[in-house]
């Protein structure tokens, strides 16, 4: 009954989404993003292993592009702002932790409802792979509203495309010019996301999204 | 011959978890010791100081009421009759069709209510801080604990202990992600439960934020010495319950013999060793945590266990 490669892509996808809840725990920026980079590593060997158990070459190029954006270079990248910036080490959430946990699990309750009509006739797997990773997109959405300072949310941002590449991997033929693409534009994404950061740092001197608020004369 | 067979087994069962308790918590004070570079005192230690305490004279207040007096020995038989109901070296054992997982949580829920009401009994700061903090964590890890027991009911269709070993042991369950979840939560909860670092110091008498400790600061004697005894039973018990549920393999099954016994004995020995090791691992390398956010902790136990057992709907197999 039980067969390795369903429960094996099965706990790997559990561990992503864990690694989702593990980044709404934490109180500072480094084992942020320290779990961050567990989350990229999980996902690589997610993408390894069904590259491996359905024989699908191409994902193991996901699996390689991962590793080396996600897993080494961002957070190595945003480790580098974070000292150079001197930006203050503790996170300050806008929503207390255990609201935020709450919302979190309403969250993945939300997106298992969704997916189990929509998919009766799919396999366990794709059914599963898809609620996990509509889960991890909807609690990195989450996380960029539960966070004031700026690194927080660039990293709530990645863990939405964390959770997109879970999809990816998980939905056979998938092709493998939208994974690069995606890949690609996410890196995009984060190098425009580090010149605003010294932007909005040089001009206003913080990097609270609350403070900047006022600038836009949304609060006075 | 199988009633009496398994008669045999708990009565081997009720003294195996006696004798094993305080060799388990003195391993872990070794090995936390080693850990930080002293050399540490023996294995041993926990059975002298036992035995010392039950030497001594018994000290009471002038004020402690006769539930003082009598709650070391209800939370200690509780505790130990709670012991005695998991599984540890065999699957046959004759409380096992009362061995329920409900029921566990039910004594070791009783063991604490005594405990607490004792802190309170003589009217100390320090008891009254200790109840009070103890109250507020099991609000929080009782729920947590049935959720687990919940998810794991779900899955096996059965709450009794044995049941769920030998589901286990047959494999016709593989990795699952609820599974996983329950495992971690129940981790969670057993340290918040045991009074293990990051909720509470084991080794602190001088501290304000000690939860425990600060219960059973007016006993003394043999009182002491059961309070110290069960709480010892209790980690035990909860390693007992983490093996039973999550790495069942090595216990004797239904029919097996003499030797498969035996050999269930030593490879619980062998799973305490390495539960006690991982324990003083995660305390030595974590520091302790704010008494308002143990809530947090506690929390996100709850909320594991909740998504485990939501995860089942999801899954292949239920």
């Amino acid at each position: 009954m039980s067969d390795l490669g369903y429960d094996a892509a099965h706990m790997l996808g559990a561990v992503v989404l864990l690694m989702s809840f593990a980044l709404l725990y934490q109180r500072r920026l480094f084992s942020l993003l320290n779990v961050f980079t567990m989350q990229a590593l999980a996902l690589t060997a997610t993408a390894a292993w069904q590259a491996y158990s359905h024989g699908e070459p191409h994902l193991y190029i996901t699996a390689l592009l991962t590793l080396v954006l996600k897993a080494i270079l961002i957070p190595v990248a945003l480790h580098r702002i974070v000292v150079k910036m001197k930006i203050h080490r503790t996170i300050e959430p806008a929503l207390g932790i255990g609201l935020t946990m709450v919302a979190g699990v309403s969250l993945v309750t939300l997106s298992i409802l969704l997916v189990l009509p929509v998919t009766a006739d799919a396999t366990a797997l794709t059914r599963e792979n898809l609620a996990l990773s509509l889960s991890v997109v909807l609690l990195g959405l989450l996380m960029m509203i539960s966070r004031r300072n700026a690194v927080s949310q660039v990293v709530g941002f990645m863990s939405i495309e964390n959770g997109l590449i879970l999809a990816a991997v998980g939905v056979a033929g998938m092709p493998l010019v939208v994974e690069m693409s995606v890949a690609f534009s996410v890196m995009v994404a984060f190098i425009i996301f580090g010149i605003f950061l010294f932007h909005i740092r040089e001009r206003f001197d913080t990097l609270d999204m609350q403070k900047i608020e006022s600038f836009r004369g949304e609060s006075d | 011959m199988t009633l009496l067979l398994a008669t045999l087994h708990q009565i081997l069962q009720m003294l195996l978890v006696l004798t094993l308790a305080p060799l388990l918590t003195g391993w872990v004070r070794l090995v936390k010791a080693r850990l930080v570079g002293r050399r540490g005192p023996s294995v041993l230690q926990p059975y002298r100081d036992l035995l010392r305490l039950l030497r001594k004279e018994v000290v009471l207040a002038r004020n402690a009421s006769w539930l003082f007096r009598s709650v070391p020995y209800m939370m200690f038989t509780a505790i130990w009759l709670a012991a005695g109901l998991v599984p540890v070296f065999t699957t046959q054992l004759a409380l096992a069709p009362t061995a329920d997982l409900i029921a566990l949580i039910a004594l070791l829920g009783s063991a604490r209510f005594f405990l607490a009401l004792a802190g309170m009994d003589t009217g100390t700061s320090f008891g009254g801080i200790g109840s009070s903090r103890e109250m507020m964590i099991a609000a929080l890890a009782e729920p947590a604990m049935l959720m687990i027991v919940f998810s794991v009911a779900i899955l096996v269709r059965s709450t009794s202990l044995a049941e769920i070993a030998d589901f286990m042991m047959s494999g016709a369950v593989g990795l699952r992600i609820s599974l996983a979840l329950a495992l971690i939560a129940l981790v969670m909860v057993a340290i918040a439960e045991n009074a293990r670092i990051p909720i509470d110091n084991p080794a602190t008498h001088l501290e304000l934020t000690m939860v425990h400790e600060a219960m059973v600061l007016e006993y003394s004697g043999r009182h002491l010495a059961l309070v110290e005894a069960a709480s010892m039973l209790k980690l035990l018990l909860y390693m007992a319950l983490i093996a039973c549920v999550f790495a069942p393999w090595g216990m004797a099954t239904a029919g097996s013999g003499v030797a498969a016994a035996l050999g269930g004995m030593v490879v619980f020995v062998a799973k305490l060793a390495v539960g006690g090791t991982l324990l003083a691992l995660f305390e030595t390398s974590i520091a302790k945590m704010r008494v308002f956010r143990v809530g947090e902790f506690l929390g996100g136990a709850l909320l594991l266990s909740l998504l485990g057992a939501i995860f089942l709907y999801v899954s292949r197999g239920v």
